[in-house]
């Protein structure tokens, strides 16, 4: 028999949590910092009109490009938060997810052997969306001490003559990092010299806690070669509802609704109409959530800080990315141990990216009660690390001194 | 600042104030001052505990009574409303608008004790004109808390 399998596809790694997951899972009474989704639960109003819209029966099709009510009140939500201006009729889509706007741009944009800078670390679907889309990943190793965010230099030095797409994963999962408007501005000009266009998934636009969210499409010379994406599931705590969007040029939405149209048909007429009612009502359960993880994440710097564990402090998303090179093991390590001594489960940094490596991820999508918890035992964790350093350093120089 | 600190303690009034301090980015020495600015200005009126009764084995029932009354000349409704909120037993006053004038909760052990209260205490005033006396046979949610809620935490343990 024939194999029946894709080289291309078999050739893609496998993500680098499942070993996690499947141990967490074995695990009854463990806790986890592991998760991805907001810990509220969609706010009751938007629910509500999800169900009333089952109720009416709205249970067809909607058009491929979506809800032309969503559409609007999409474009009306970008005008009024990011001062971005799309016409609701030909230059949005709506999506199953942010994840399928990335793979439907890439798709529509790339031709085969077209060079995709990606900043790691970073969210796992880019490279392989690049790959299935017969791109060339070209990964752009973010620094710590650059908090992070994605430098001139850095950007410049990845740029070669078949460089297409920039990929712009900010507020960023799993760092937590940001770009400022400065920080854009040093960017966009490079941008726009070298005749790239840029992919900026944007779905933590709204849990940016320093200053509001800079979209860079929002720069002039930007707008033209821009795809926005963003959705619901993160500001609205909207996840199983898997819904996003894809905002840009006319002539990118217009090939992306092509894709969509075969592969998806429409993104499902429940969640539609619920994020209608998110977008017109929701403000208020956005500022709360935020909030709320604001809150949070002052809680973890300062407990950090007093656990003296190193980690830069991030205003975005709802993680921490802190640096565990002092105990001289890997992430994976760490993780691995941590879970199985302490029974608390977080991602190794390399599940984003080679360039993780030496850094964990710990979300903060939990409660405080439950943050308390966790944190308690990685303070644990980590000074029975650091005895056991010590003790190994003097064993050393005992044995030296013979 | 005010709001924030008001926010959090009305659902949690044991918050630790350094703890208060750290998650709100600001010192615990701003925090202890606004306290002690918001209770003496009677914003802050007392840290209470929401307790679920029904869980315990003592006996109570609670009774929202509608009160129908004739305004006083000079008093208005303040006078009549602090007649009836003077007994212990009465929980909460409070002035309504629409078909009715006072509204009050009123806890008591039993059922009689608060049919007793309504028809020896209340009726007998010569203000009031009528009463309507409801009872609570269960209680789903209060200040703002879903009491048989369990939160179980359904998420996949790890995603990316």
């Amino acid at each position: 028999m024939r194999n029946p399998l894709s080289k291309q596809v078999v050739n893609i790694k496998p993500s680098g949590i499942r070993k996690f997951f499947d141990i967490v899972s074995e695990m009854k009474d463990a806790i986890s910092l592991g998760v991805g989704e907001p810990d509220f639960d969609t706010p009751w109003h938007i629910r509500d009109e999800g169900m009333y819209s089952l109720e009416k029966g709205r249970t067809f099709y909607t058009s491929n490009a979506g809800l032309k009510e969503l559409k609007i009140e999409i474009s009306k939500y970008l005008n009024r938060r990011y001062q971005l201006t799309y016409d609701d009729q030909s230059e949005v889509i709506v999506t199953v997810g942010g994840s399928e706007a990335i793979d439907i741009g890439l798709r529509a944009m790339i031709d085969l052997g077209d060079e995709v800078l990606i900043p790691q670390p970073s969210y796992v679907s880019y490279e392989p969306c690049t790959i299935l889309a017969g791109g060339k990943p070209v990964i752009i190793e973010l620094k710590n001490e650059n908090q992070f965010r994605l430098t001139a230099e850095e950007l410049k030095a990845a740029i070669t003559e078949k460089t297409k797409i920039l990929i712009l994963p900010y507020p960023n999962n799993p760092t937590g990092a940001i770009m400022e408007e400065s920080d854009l501005e040093e960017i966009v000009k490079i941008i726009i010299e070298n005749d790239i266009y840029v992919l900026s998934d944007e779905i933590y636009s709204e849990l940016s806690y320093a200053k509001e969210h800079v979209s860079i499409a929002s720069f002039p010379g930007m707008k033209e070669r821009t795809i926005v994406i963003n959705g619901f599931s993160k500001s609205y705590a909207m996840t199983g509802w898997r819904l996003g969007y894809a905002c840009g040029p006319q002539n990118i939405i217009e090939q992306m609704i092509k894709i969509h149209q075969f592969a998806i048909m429409c993104a499902p007429t429940t969640s539609q109409y619920a994020a209608v009612e998110a977008l017109k009502n929701g403000d208020e359960d956005v500022a709360m959530m935020k909030e709320a993880y604001n809150q949070r994440r002052r809680y973890l710097i300062h407990a950090f800080k007093k656990m003296e564990l190193d980690c830069f402090e991030p205003f975005g998303a709802f993680y921490m990315f802190p640096n565990i090179q002092e105990f001289g093991i890997t992430s994976d390590e760490f993780a691995t141990r941590f879970l199985l001594e302490e029974k608390v489960a977080v991602v190794p940094g390399t599940a984003f990216g080679d360039c993780g490596e030496g850094f964990l991820r710990i979300s903060y999508a939990y409660s405080l009660d439950q943050l308390k918890v966790a944190i308690g035992r990685l303070e644990k964790f980590i000074y029975r690390l650091r005895e056991e350093k010590t003790e190994q350093k003097k064993m050393r120089t005992d044995k030296e001194k013979g | 600042m005010r709001e924030k600190i008001l926010t959090i303690i009305e659902k949690n009034s044991r918050i630790d104030l350094g703890e208060l301090a750290i998650i709100l980015g600001v010192d615990e020495v701003e925090i202890i001052n606004e306290l002690a600015t918001m209770e003496v200005e009677g914003i802050i009126c007392g840290y209470h505990t929401l307790i679920d009764w029904e869980k315990t084995s003592i006996e109570k029932t609670t009774a929202l009574i509608e009160v129908r009354v004739t305004p006083q000349r000079g008093h208005g409704f303040d006078s009549i409303a602090e007649r009836i909120y003077q007994y212990p037993e009465v929980r909460a006053v409070y002035l309504i608008s629409g078909g009715y004038d006072l509204l009050i909760i009123m806890e008591g052990k039993t059922l009689k004790e608060i049919a007793t209260f309504v028809s020896d205490k209340l009726s007998t005033q010569e203000s009031i004109l009528s009463t309507a006396t409801h009872f609570i046979l269960k209680k789903y949610k209060e200040h703002g808390t879903i009491l048989d809620k369990k939160s179980i935490d359904e998420r996949i343990q790890i995603t990316p």
